[in-house]
């Protein structure tokens, strides 16, 4: 590796700071009196605890799973604090009241959201620490129905709708992480689309994990009603810290019959240090259900940190001709970890699904695509096209693909197509050659390789992410 | 041309590199002035790519001795990048692919760095766009090469080519060629070396890497050496060339004591 390119990946983390706000922390560990504590600190409904403690009771059960190709020593669950929140100071009624450090560790984040939210028409709805505490544009979107606010709110204003759609895509026992994340999430958002509304703009939330030790686990929940129509932002990016974090989201998207959902993420998380220490464990389960006809649910996702990446946002087609997607650009360097890929249950006749997925492998780095296409009897006439790309910079990174694809339908057509391919010495001397430097070399190769995915971005996240993708991988080739 | 009294565009001496601790080049004397055309022949080997690809600042040589003055600079000072801008181009034997990079953005963002380092104009895509299908037809290239892949899937020949096109472009000071005709057929070779011809001029100098008298019949060179094991071990003019042609090497080997270190 040339020196001019090392030290062009080995750039430290910009978002390394803790902000100081009083948290008020539960006490390490988790049992019934924890679940019951988180739903009485959130004044849950009965429906709510019951809905944990059966998700505990079924987590006590499972065991963590062992067959995804990362590693990482064995978490201790019971030396996490599952519950923390800035303490409640007062009802706040506009961003102005929002505490000032807090506005401070947005600034430094390059996310002045006040501005962000003003300039460029976007709802943010601030998870800080599990709790929202600011929501704005809210009043816009009441005028057209929505409803977008914390899921923690919601359960509260909106109770029949919480309840009748969590846990409907992603049930109580799906799996490990899906499991504790039921039985302990604290928030997230929570985001209804009323019959035949399009969402006059795209909806985002920054998640942020601020408290050294405590767990993050956010639980969002989406709802398209016939016809609508909504494009949802997820951001993150996390403090520097030595000790890995556990997070484990879980995410359930619905669209109804002629409805429409595009989720889309960057993720920035802490990936620990050029040595691999420290750094965010992220175990995320994330699924669109396609529940009407040609409904369709669309995941792109653009993931840069995290020491380990375990997510699979997947899709299940069940209405007639829905449509399912998934773009991902997976990045990863030094020491981290990702095995990362998408789920395409076909179920509708004439249902279709893409998957492109990039992964960009760098330093120690290791990752692995894992993607699953089920077309099953009642799915005539399925397509699927899988296009999974790889890109190694440097000789001590790995990539791995695991493709399964389980044909029950004659009718259905299933392409999957691979490769492989390296950013090169030689690559970089022939950019030189003609008097372009490593990094905007770089930048151009990856962006040339991520075009696919970044296309289907938001206009202003892609511009993001493709500077995020160059910062990370500057200095990775050689 | 050779005129008398034109400056000094490179002047090479005792350059030795070497490569993972094998020593390749082993002594390279060598001087290009203004307006000349110098053709550097020799077996497979023999060091012609290392010596072109060490004067372009390939990170994977190492300088072991030996100077390199590029118009008055200390060329082995600079990084690659730099030794391009400042009008050193290299044709590659084997140009690489880059899947991807979509051929244009990358000849444009060369164009743009090299014009913004002479204080030139740099250009929109749809300016560039004009202007590099003109030279396009300088080559007979189709435009449609402008959208695919730098090289990527392009035969042999159209590598080549698409190196010359962007020789056309940068219209550096020195351009190093190396095998530019091998793999060309015969109207290809015409055209690209009627390219060359345009191109050269009483400003600007060009060494040829090659195996063929063939091109050196379009491109008729001032100078032709030889390079055996690292070193250039004969200098003479065009003629030399043709000897070469019906002789081959061995009898230069046999004569290399005394001939050696004969130089331009
Ligand atoms: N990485 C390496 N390690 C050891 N030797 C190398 C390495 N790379 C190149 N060489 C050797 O350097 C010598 C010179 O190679 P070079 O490519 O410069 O020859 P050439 O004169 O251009 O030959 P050709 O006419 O075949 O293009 C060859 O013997 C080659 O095997
Ligand atoms: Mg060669």
């Amino acid at each position: 590796m040339s020196a001019v390119l090392q030290s062009l990946v080995n750039q430290p983390y910009k978002h390394g700071f803790v902000t100081d706000i009083e948290s008020d922390i539960a006490p390490k560990g988790l049992n019934e009196d924890i679940i019951r504590l988180i739903s009485a600190k959130k004044d849950e409904p009965e429906w709510l605890l019951s809905f944990r403690l059966k998700a505990y009771e079924k987590w006590l059960t499972m065991t963590e799973p062992e067959w995804q190709n990362v590693h990482y020593p064995k978490i201790d669950f019971q030396d996490i604090s599952y519950y923390s929140a800035p303490k409640p100071k007062k009802k706040l009624a506009s961003m102005d009241e929002v505490d000032p450090e807090l506005l401070r560790t947005f600034e430094k984040l390059g996310v002045p959201m006040h501005e962000r939210a003003a300039l460029a028409g976007v709802a943010v709805d601030v998870i800080f620490d599990s709790v929202s505490v600011a929501t704005t544009y809210k009043q816009k979107l009441a005028e057209v129905g929505i409803i977008f606010c914390s899921i923690s709110e919601a359960v509260h204003t909106h109770p029949e709708l919480v309840q009748k759609y969590l846990g409907t895509v992603v049930p109580v026992g799906d799996n490990y992480f899906a499991a504790l994340n039921s039985a302990v999430f604290t928030d997230g958002s929570f985001c209804f689309i009323p019959k035949g509304v399009k969402c006059p703009m795209d909806l985002s939330t920054y998640f942020r994990i601020n408290t050294e030790g405590s767990g993050q686990f956010e639980r969002t929940l989406i709802i398209a009603e016939e016809g609508a129509s909504v494009s949802y932002l997820e951001g993150c990016t996390a403090p520097r810290f030595d000790t890995n974090q556990l997070h484990a989201a879980v995410v359930e998207l619905i669209a109804l019959d002629n409805a429409d959902i595009k989720y889309s993420t960057v993720q920035n998380w802490y990936a620990g240090d050029e040595k691999g220490v420290g750094g965010i464990y992220n175990f995320v389960t994330k699924r669109g259900l396609a529940k009407g006809v040609n409904s369709r649910i669309s995941w792109t996702q653009v993931e840069t940190g995290s020491a380990i990446t375990w997510k699979y946002p997947s899709c299940i087609l069940r209405g007639d001709n829905s449509v399912g997607e998934f773009y991902s650009v997976a990045v990863t360097n030094n020491y981290q970890q990702a095995d990362t890929g998408t789920k395409m249950i076909h179920i509708g006749k004439n249902t279709r699904s893409t998957i492109v997925s990039k992964g960009i492998t760098a330093g120690h780095s290791n990752s692995s695509y894992r993607g699953l296409v089920r077309i099953a009897p009642t799915a005539e006439g399925a397509r699927n096209y899988s296009q999974c790309d790889s890109m190694l910079i440097g000789d001590q990174c790995g990539a791995h693909t695991f493709p399964y694809i389980q044909v029950h339908n004659n009718s259905a057509t299933v392409e999957h197509e691979a490769s492989t391919s390296k950013i090169g010495e030689d690559q970089l001397f022939y950019f030189s050659q003609r008097g372009i430097g490593a990094e905007e070399a770089v930048s151009m190769i990856i962006n040339g390789f991520c075009k696919d995915v970044f296309q289907q971005l938001p206009m202003e996240f892609a511009v993001e992410a493709t500077k995020l993708l160059s910062f990370k991988l500057e200095g990775s080739v050689g | 041309m050779i005129i008398e009294n034109s400056p000094t565009i490179l002047s090479v001496q005792g350059l030795r590199a070497s490569i993972n601790g094998t020593e390749i080049l082993k002594g390279i004397d060598l001087t290009v002035k203004s307006g000349e055309i110098h053709a550097i022949m020799g077996l497979n080997g023999s060091g012609k790519s290392t010596f072109s690809k060490v004067l372009a600042g390939h990170p994977s040589y190492e300088v072991t001795g030996g100077t390199i003055q590029f118009e008055g600079k200390n060329l082995l000072e600079l990084p690659p990048e730099e030794r391009a801008r400042a009008g050193l181009f290299l044709a590659f034997q084997y140009p690489i692919e880059i899947p991807g990079v979509a051929n244009t953005q990358f000849l444009r963002l060369a164009y743009n760095t090299v014009q913004a380092q002479r204080g030139k104009e740099e250009l929109d895509p749809l300016e560039f766009d004009d202007f590099v299908r003109e030279k396009m037809k300088l080559l007979e290239m189709k435009p449609d090469f402008l959208d695919r892949s730098v090289n990527e899937g392009f035969s042999g020949g159209e590598k080549k080519r698409n190196e010359i096109l962007q020789m056309a472009l940068l219209e550096p000071k020195l351009s190093v060629l190396d095998e530019t005709d091998s793999g060309l057929d015969i109207d290809a070779l015409k055209i690209v070396a009627n390219g060359v011809n345009r191109l050269t001029n009483k400003d600007n100098a060009t060494i040829l890497v090659t195996h063929y008298q063939r091109l050196l019949d379009y491109i008729v060179p001032d100078f032709v050496h030889v390079m055996q094991a690292g070193r250039i071990v004969m200098t003479g003019g065009k003629e030399l060339a043709l000897e070469l042609e019906t002789r081959g090497y061995d009898w230069i080997t046999a004569n290399k004591q005394q001939d050696a270190g004969v130089s331009a």
